[in-house]
């Protein structure tokens, strides 16, 4: 009992130093001491080497494919900008392959958050069978890549005539095993089991719970594997290339093969393309840039 | 994992939810009651299943019964031009996989270009989360530059890189000939073109790897670092024995995500030359992705592709049981100290 009364003042002082440091040096201190003026030249120097390709892309698609053929090369932008661009965007469909991409893209990540927060809301919180083995099952396939169900796939879309139709890349990129875990392992935390079990208690129904507590607390986390989600669904490579065709009805990354492997190619309109195919991201990279990066490093912590 | 299931949802039976006097229940009422308590039974009983289906209904479709369904395939005979005939073939498959000088060649290739992508990447990637670690201004800005890669897709990455690696007219080799370095055949060399590819997976992942190791830095109790100084280890000693045993997890999750990345690696390879999918002149830089795509859309033989997803769904394992027994290793290490 003395030993109790002894330490108590202790605790709230320890605590609210603790408090006010997490406070200043925001909400998970690490080691935080200021950088000097050599982190700063490195730095500089990592943006410099993930910045310059695609600046380099830009420069390529302002110049002609024969100046690409000369020493040195160009280090500074061109006047013919617009005209491989033109070119680009008739050559490769690329009206059509932004317009599916956008599609598919979209299609994939709202189904895959709606369905990975069911799913994962369900392993968090909800009792049923055979929950423990499902759940392995999930994380056991979290990493398989797709090269191991190209061949069954291909079978079913031939037999189901969807070569060059959008459904063929949509369905089986519809749900992610990642996203069910990382909804999962968020809600664990974000989602009082209290809350649910008091709304139960007035009489709330599953779907209203879902939809007025699950919803709104899972919401931040939705929001960064929809993110994710549309990264790379826009990026996906392998199936589509399987499944689409350049000519018929591409996605950007086949029209973008196409152009690449394509008669004769013009190298300056080939870079065009490659711009036109990674421009709709790079801006939403401004735009949502905070917030991918915040996803990526709390999925790392969670995952 | 038990624990929080079972706290999920009262008990069914608790009809004390509704306090009345219950002296003089209405018939009706006491029906209505009853109906709901069970529709509230079956809700909770039933609701959990209705959730999880819509992922598992799509998931079974076009996940695990493809995988499945690729090791039947291997073991016939299908043609790309009728996928539907499939003749019986036992192991011919396999066998002939075993006796396949490109098939050997293909493993050495994924073997050698996942070396020489993973081990500089996640070094560097190190680094770098080291440096994003420092208080700094601006850090946001580096932290979605170093990102930035991660948004490109591996056919722009691919197409630019082979333009940067050109070996007349290229910028690295420009650059290479102002030190006085002779130009470099990128493309057909066997070395040059496995470093070539690589440093396109190297670019394009380093800064998200970056970021993982920086989020598990911040996460390290600072009291460690203080501890430590104040034993008086420089900050290099406090990086070797204070950050890097903390990050072992992590490193061992990068690990395992970047070689199964490098198992699958094949759009790289694929558009690095206009030689397609023989990945270069002498296949020197043909992976098993690759190789699987060569043989099924190619060749159009698809019971030979199943076999070769299927050798790589068993180096997949073996990665997944090395893992396992490392992180076993590591558990059991923490426990002890």
């Amino acid at each position: 009992m003395t030993t109790l009364t002894d330490t108590e003042p202790k605790t709230p002082d320890l605590k609210t130093a603790r408090g006010a440091r997490r406070l200043v040096r925001g909400p998970r201190a690490g080691r935080q001491l200021h950088g000097g003026k050599w982190t700063y030249v490195a730095l500089v120097l990592v943006t410099v080497m993930s910045l310059f390709p695609l600046v380099w892309t830009a420069i390529a698609a302002s110049r002609s494919n024969s100046r690409l053929a000369e020493t040195p090369p160009p280090l500074w932008f061109g006047g013919n900008l617009f005209k491989n661009l033109e070119f680009a965007w008739h050559e490769a469909n690329m009206g059509t392959a932004l317009l599916n991409t956008l599609v598919v893209a979209g299609t994939v990540s709202i189904g895959t958050v709606l369905f990975s927060t069911l799913a994962g809301f369900a392993f968090a919180k909800l009792r049923f069978r055979f929950k423990n083995l499902l759940l392995l099952l999930v994380i056991g396939t979290m990493m398989v890549p797709p090269q191991l169900s190209v061949v069954p796939l291909y079978m079913l879309i031939a037999e189901l005539h969807w070569t060059d139709q959008l459904q063929a890349v949509i369905l089986p990129t519809l749900v992610t095993a990642f996203g069910v875990f990382f909804m999962r392992q968020y809600l664990l935390q974000a989602l009082p089991t209290e809350l649910i079990e008091a709304a139960r208690v007035d009489g709330a129904s599953s779907i209203r719970i879902v939809w007025h507590i699950v919803f709104p607390a899972a919401r931040p986390a939705m929001a960064v594997l929809g993110m994710l989600t549309f990264v790379q669904a826009w990026n996906d490579f392998f199936w589509p290339i399987i499944a689409l065709t350049s000519s018929g009805n591409p996605t950007v990354q086949v029209a973008l093969t196409g152009l690449a492997q394509g008669f004769d190619p013009d190298q300056s309109v080939i870079m065009a393309g490659a711009l036109l195919g990674t421009l709709p991201l790079l801006i939403a990279f401004l735009v949502f840039g905070k917030q991918i990066v915040g996803g990526i490093m709390q999925g790392a912590v969670k995952g | 994992m038990a624990s929080e299931s079972r706290t999920a949802a009262p008990s069914p039976t608790g009809e004390g939810a509704a306090p009345r006097p219950e002296d003089t229940p209405p018939k009706s009422d006491a029906r209505r009651r009853e109906r709901r308590s069970r529709r509230y039974r079956l809700d909770v009983k039933w609701s959990p299943y209705a959730y999880i289906a819509p992922f598992f209904l799509f998931f079974a479709a076009f996940g695990l019964f493809p995988l499945l369904y690729t090791g039947w395939a291997s073991l016939h005979r299908v043609e790309l031009t009728a996928p539907t005939d499939m003749e019986w073939a036992g192991l011919h498959n396999y066998s002939r996989l075993l006796s396949d000088e490109f098939f050997w060649n293909a493993l050495k290739n994924t073997f050698t270009i996942g070396i020489i992508s993973t081990v500089p990447q996640l070094l560097m990637a190190l680094g770098i989360a080291h440096l994003l670690n420092y208080r700094l201004r601006g850090s946001m800005f580096y932290r979605v530059a170093a990102l930035t890669p991660y948004a490109t897709s591996v056919a722009a990455a691919t197409l630019v890189f082979a333009l940067l690696f050109g070996r007349d007219y290229g910028m690295i080799n420009w650059g290479l000939g102002l030190i006085g370095i002779d130009n470099i055949d990128w493309q057909t060399g066997d070395w040059t073109s496995q470093i070539a590819v690589s440093s396109i997976v190297i670019w394009r992942w380093t800064g998200y790897n970056a970021l993982i190791y920086l989020a598990a830095m911040q996460s390290i109790s600072h009291d460690l670092y203080e501890s430590a100084a104040l034993d008086g280890a420089s900050r290099w000693r406090q990086f070797i024995h204070v950050t890097l045993p903390q990050l072992r997890p992590t490193i061992l999750f990068t690990c395992v995500v970047s070689t199964i990345g490098a198992v699958q690696l094949f759009g790289e390879p694929l558009l690095f030359s206009g030689s397609g999918a023989t990945g270069g002149a002498n296949h020197q830089y043909q992976t098993l992705g690759l190789y699987l795509y060569e043989q099924g859309w190619v060749n159009l033989h698809l019971g030979r592709a199943s076999a070769i997803a299927w050798a790589m769904f068993l180096i997949l394992l073996l990665i997944g049981a090395v893992n396992w027994l490392i992180a076993r290793r590591l558990r059991k290490s923490e426990g002890d100290s």
